[in-house]
């Protein structure tokens, strides 16, 4: 068993090299892995290997790295299909922490200093943070130092002692937060459901007059699916007799909706997995070129 | 050979997908793609719209979903544009940002060069908040945009002088990745407020809850990269009538060649799976 898992590694290790003394040749040979920078009205934006041959965009240092530091992510990333490993543990490690220093950049940059402090005192936010700016002061702007106060309140719950005063304003998110969607989901889910529900059984052509046979199949069938699976979930009676037959329609019509849902989410899969490989084969190794960026290099 | 497959090591059936997902992107196979009526129904939204007529692009993902949802993107930002439409960008994802920068980069300053920002199409960037920021904007958007994500004050820009709600859009279009979009559009936006109309791209695992939705609250949607492909196939059919169509603006219909490969290995996996079930149960019986 041992020396089976050491023949494994050794396996994986040639044909690592392999891959890798590959790798290297493409990229010395054609240039495979560079990026190309262009200056467009003063902003620098990402440029094609074709517009750098015709000197008219320059190699970018810092996108090539940004090149290779994403396929190496996605390499670790992959990596996890075969097994758990040090390289994918560090890529989620990579990738969980600079998405939260992420949010807590935004955050700040989007909301506490253009929403909070921008109410508070505009002229001095428009001085250093946000040029465009108005420097005056709402009429009520005094208002927003009740969610400064509550903001302060809830990092209390950093603090060693105190914890407590941080539940104030999470009560207040939770509440409001609450009653929000309540409304919502009644209007928008609730209501306005049982409204796009109640539907013609047999739907007539405008036109001619006549009936139109697949529209009137279809709200037909619709509103006894439905029908189908509330008795499914109508607890009440015992699903006996012709209740019972019913809401075994119910579970069929539950089970097609499920498998439609498994399917739309394989093609949502396959299409991130066909991205990632796009920009392998494309981006990174130039094996393919379906955008024409090479056109004349490659 | 019922044991061999009865005791497959799940890596071969990755290493399968892999290929199948793998080949057709090196081989580039494409198919033709017919467009069903939810995707005719969004081209059409967007279609009966007149020149100078606003609409709010609402770019909600980020790079993790760009596969699924940037072609959709690419071809709405598109055909607004062939229309002559006035387009405010905003995002309630972090990184939608980025993504507007890549949809302006890609479609409106290549393609559109005559289309001035602030006078034609801007800007509003990435606001926290969630429902939050749709249920404020949806009433007061100045109050919580008091400049675009340039940093300009809105009364200096002259396509938002005067703008002072979404209400005042003629359209709605959504990108949506998951929370917020799409969703959290219907129920604070265009639920309570019914003259706003909204029109969806989103991914494969959202799509099956909005089809309550549709087409009262939804008129239109697009689900994950069908659906793209089929809008996509729309839009070229009626501003690239010649047929020379610009690459990425055919990048939908070129990732659906992939989809093609790796559904049928799913149906050829799926069936397996269960012929070895029944004769794992007959042999067991």
């Amino acid at each position: 068993m041992q020396m089976q898992e050491s023949r494994g590694k050794q396996i994986w290790l040639a044909l690592g090299t392999l891959a890798l003394a590959w790798i290297v040749y493409r990229s010395a040979t054609i240039g495979a892995g560079s990026a190309y920078v262009q200056n467009l009205d003063g902003e620098v934006v990402s440029a094609t290997p074709t517009e750098a041959m015709l000197g008219v965009a320059e190699f970018s240092q810092l996108n090539t790295l940004g090149l290779w530091v994403a396929a190496f992510f996605t390499l670790a990333a992959f990596s996890f299909m075969y097994r758990d490993n040090p390289i994918y543990k560090f890529a989620e490690s990579i990738i969980v922490g600079v998405s939260a220093a992420y949010w807590m950049v935004i955050g700040f940059w989007s909301t506490i200093v253009p929403n909070l402090l921008g109410k508070l005192d505009p002229a001095w936010i428009q001085t250093w943070a946000m040029p465009g700016l108005v420097p005056v002061r709402e009429d009520f702007w005094w208002t927003y130092i009740v969610p400064l106060v509550l903001g302060v309140m809830l990092l209390w719950r950093l603090s060693p002692r105190g914890g407590w005063i941080g539940r104030w304003p999470l009560a207040l998110v939770i509440g409001s937060f609450a009653g929000m969607r309540l409304v919502a989901f009644l209007h928008a889910d609730f209501m306005s459901q049982i409204s796009n529900s109640i539907q013609p059984l047999i739907e007539r052509d405008e036109g001619e007059g006549t009936i139109d046979w697949p529209e009137s199949v279809r709200n037909t069938l619709g509103i006894l699916s439905m029908l189908a699976c509330l008795v499914y979930f109508f607890f009440s009676v015992p699903h006996r007799g012709a209740v019972g037959k019913i809401s075994q329609v119910g579970i069929w019509v539950l089970m097609i909706t499920f498998g439609a849902a498994f399917g739309y989410t394989v093609m949502g899969r396959i299409a991130l997995l066909a991205i990632r490989l796009e920009f392998l084969f494309d981006d990174w190794l130039w094996l393919i070129d379906p955008l024409g960026r090479r056109a004349g290099i490659s | 050979m019922y044991d061999t497959l009865q005791n497959l090591d799940r890596r071969w059936i990755f290493l399968l997908m892999g290929l199948a997902v793998a080949v057709p992107i090196l081989f580039q196979l494409e198919f033709p793609e017919t467009p069903t009526s939810l995707a005719q129904a969004t081209f059409d939204e967007i279609e009966s719209l007149r020149p100078g007529d606003r609409v709010l692009m609402a770019w909600d993902y980020d790079p993790a979903s760009e596969g699924e949802l940037g072609p959709m993107a690419t071809s709405f930002a598109r055909h607004c544009c062939e229309k002559r439409l006035r387009l405010y960008f905003i995002a309630l994802w972090p990184v939608g940002q980025q993504m507007i920068d890549n949809t302006i980069e890609k479609v409106i300053r290549p393609d559109f060069p005559e289309m001035v920002y602030g006078e034609d199409y801007v800007n509003l960037g990435f606001k926290k908040g969630e429902e939050g920021v749709i249920k404020v904007i949806v009433t007061d958007l100045p109050n919580l945009y008091p400049t675009d994500a340039r940093g300009t004050g809105l009364n200096q820009i002259p396509m938002c002088r005067d703008l002072e709600s979404i209400q005042q859009m003629k359209l709605i279009v959504n990108v949506s990745a998951g929370y917020p979009g799409t969703k959290e559009w219907v129920q604070y936006a265009t639920t309570p407020y019914p003259n706003t109309r909204i029109v969806a791209g989103c991914t494969g695992v959202q799509a099956p809850l909005f089809y309550p939705y549709i087409p009262e609250q939804l008129p239109g949607m697009l689900g994950a990269i069908k659906g793209a492909a089929e809008y996509e196939a729309l839009v070229n059919a009626k501003y690239s009538p010649a047929g020379a169509v610009p690459a990425k603006y055919l990048e939908a219909k070129r990732r659906m060649g992939p989809q093609l490969v790796a559904h049928l290995l799913m149906i050829g996996l799926i069936i397996t799976g269960n012929v070895l079930y029944f004769v794992g149960r007959r042999r067991a019986g």
